[in-house]
């Protein structure tokens, strides 16, 4: 694992003096500032039930589905179109370091980006005057749920990133299965021909994986271990799936 | 990180690589002692590259054995790999790096200890004429400087084997001049594979040439040896003037196996143009020369033509087509 760090600080630099990274991080926080604008306007005509952080969280499958296809499809699919994969495994170099330190790098940037949304309940503390606007409870809850979900997320970025050499192709499988993730458990879950019984062990594992059922229970600050499994082993898996995928690409070139 | 001396720098026995039912390498051995410089020429298609991805375990192989420095590449690919400075076909590099930091990037990868690697890179840069442009983006960078930064980078690490497929692809005769000179400075201390097909490179610049065609070695050796071996003959010409009757005769009974090839037209000093071969590699200039005196012939021209790494190639190649079709004849026939 000596080369993970070596990668891995070379891709967030590589991120971090890339024009396009500072681009998309200004139009990240143009959209979710607009969203929370919008938010805090329709908390000043009438009072709503829940707080504003948990609504605003409630919208985060907009950048994931969006931001995280940005954010990883380059990853892999340009390493291998312009051949610079080859070089860099024909150094002491495993596949795995490869994989992990780009993943890592993506994940760190998503990180910063969510992270940079804080500014945003900064202002809101420091000129609403309304304590009660501000309840650390959510906000905790909602950015744990951005940091544990992301994961799965962007581990799915990469492993489509590995599939392909095309960016735009590895970019549109990435929405697609995270459209996929994000609703078709809601989907799968309202189905009637699920409700059989013989189904029935199908029906709980769909109702398991509902990742907007996981987000109501991070944000009313329910932190159940079996949600932390369902993306934690998501995200093994599908990086398993990333090395695999660059290695059967050279088995099979 | 021992390693006995004594072993060959590559070896590679019966080498076969299959791509999804085509064969790309068939059967290839060969050794290469270390320090010398080894060219690798083949037509398009031959095999070069699949051969040199095995060399540096990037692709496996589908039967036989590699080794390098006495490694195996299938069972110790890390061992292997840091002894194998690698650099591909059209030089891939990431375009939006400067290049310092890119070398320094690879020497991290490639093990290099941190205390050591800026002098080591400064020392590379003025090996390879590139500290003018040390902290230019490769993107924006020249053919030459690139192609530069790729050999810089394959010897960053000091590897003992650095193999480079197709280092002077796109080059311009000065820069081919400069990375045959950098190459040549590299023997002794370090072996190293190149390919090419550009002939009069390989001829200059390596100790040893194999000729690979249709994922065979069809021939190999010195430039000399293979000349001898592929050719078996070498050419004279001379312009004389004067009764040509019996020089044939002459001729032969002087030097077994020599021969009159051709006789061009008098020109209008009566001097005419004839092409003689021999079987044999000694120089029989000499020899010609005398049976001309002899046969009263006034000699104003004698040269002997040396056939080309071209000419061999030719050869080389053209007799390996011959033999697989032979080979193949009558299972293609329906």
């Amino acid at each position: 694992m000596r080369h993970f760090f070596t990668i891995l600080a070379h891709e967030v630099r590589m991120l971090l003096v890339s024009p396009s990274t500072y681009v998309a991080a200004v139009s990240f926080l143009a959209v979710m500032g607009f969203i929370f604008t919008n938010i805090l306007e329709k908390y000043s005509t009438a009072p709503q039930d829940a707080s504003p952080a948990s609504v605003f969280f409630s919208v985060y499958f907009l950048p994931v589905i969006f931001m995280v296809p940005l954010l990883t499809m380059k990853c892999l699919a340009e390493e291998r179109r312009l051949g610079t994969i080859e070089t860099l495994l024909t150094t002491p170099v495993t596949t795995t370091e490869v994989v992990l330190g780009k993943y890592g790098a993506a994940y760190l940037l998503y990180l910063a980006f969510w992270a940079s949304t804080s500014g945003l309940f900064f202002i809101l503390k420091r000129f609403a005057g309304d304590p009660r606007l501000i309840d650390p409870g959510p906000i905790l809850g909602g950015y744990l749920f951005i940091a544990v979900s992301g994961l799965l997320f962007v581990s799915i970025g990469v492993f489509t990133s590995a599939l392909s050499r095309n960016q735009a192709v590895a970019g549109l499988l990435c929405t697609t299965i995270l459209i996929m993730v994000i609703f078709g458990g809601r989907y799968l879950g309202s189905v009637t021909w699920l409700d059989r019984e013989s189904l029935a062990p199908l029906k709980a594992a769909v109702s398991y994986a509902q990742v907007s059922q996981h987000f109501m229970d991070f944000t009313r600050g329910v932190v159940d271990t079996r949600e932390l499994l369902f993306y934690l082993s998501g995200t093994v898996l599908a990086l398993i799936f990333s090395i695999l995928s660059v290695e059967a690409k050279l088995l099979h070139s | 990180m021992s390693e006995p001396p004594a072993q060959p720098a590559i070896e590679v026995s019966r080498l076969v690589k299959v791509f999804a039912g085509v064969t790309a390498v068939n059967d290839i051995s060969f050794k290469v002692p270390r320090g010398e410089i080894i060219g690798f020429l083949g037509p398009n298609g031959a095999g070069k590259s699949t051969t040199m991805r095995i060399l540096t375990g990037y692709l496996p192989a589908t039967s036989g054995d590699v080794s390098i420095c006495g490694f195996r590449v299938a069972e110790e690919p890390d061992s292997v790999k840091r002894r194998v400075g690698y650099m591909p076909e059209n030089n891939p590099l990431p375009e939006d790096m400067r290049v310092s930091e890119y070398l320094y990037f690879r020497g991290r990868l490639k093990e290099v200890p941190r205390r050591k690697l800026g002098a080591r890179i400064d020392e590379v840069l003025e090996l390879c004429d590139l500290k003018r442009v040390r902290h230019k983006i490769i993107g924006k960078l020249s053919k030459g400087f690139r192609q530069r930064v790729g050999i810089a980078e394959s010897v960053l690490a000091e590897p003992p084997v650095i193999i480079m497929d197709e280092p002077t692809i796109g080059l311009d005769p000065h820069q081919i001049l400069i990375v045959r000179d950098l190459i040549a400075s590299l023997r002794g201390r370090m072996t190293v594979l190149i390919s090419s097909h550009i002939l009069p490179e390989i001829e200059m610049t390596c100790d040893r040439v194999l000729i690979i065609n249709q994922g065979r070695i069809v021939a190999q050796g010195t430039p000399a040896e293979l000349r001898r071996e592929v050719l078996g003959q070498s050419a004279y010409e001379i312009e004389a003037a004067g009764p040509l009757g019996s020089l044939q005769f002459v001729l032969g009974s002087i030097v077994p196996g020599l021969s009159v090839a051709s006789e061009g037209p008098e020109d209008d000093q009566g001097f005419r143009k004839i092409k003689l071969k021999t079987i044999g590699d000694e120089d029989a200039g000499e020899a010609i020369l005398r049976a001309c005196l002899l046969e009263g012939l006034r000699v104003r021209a004698l040269s002997r033509a040396r056939p080309t790494l071209e000419d061999v190639f030719l050869a080389a190649t053209r007799r390996s087509w011959d033999a697989v079709a032979e080979g193949q004849g009558p299972e293609a026939a329906p």
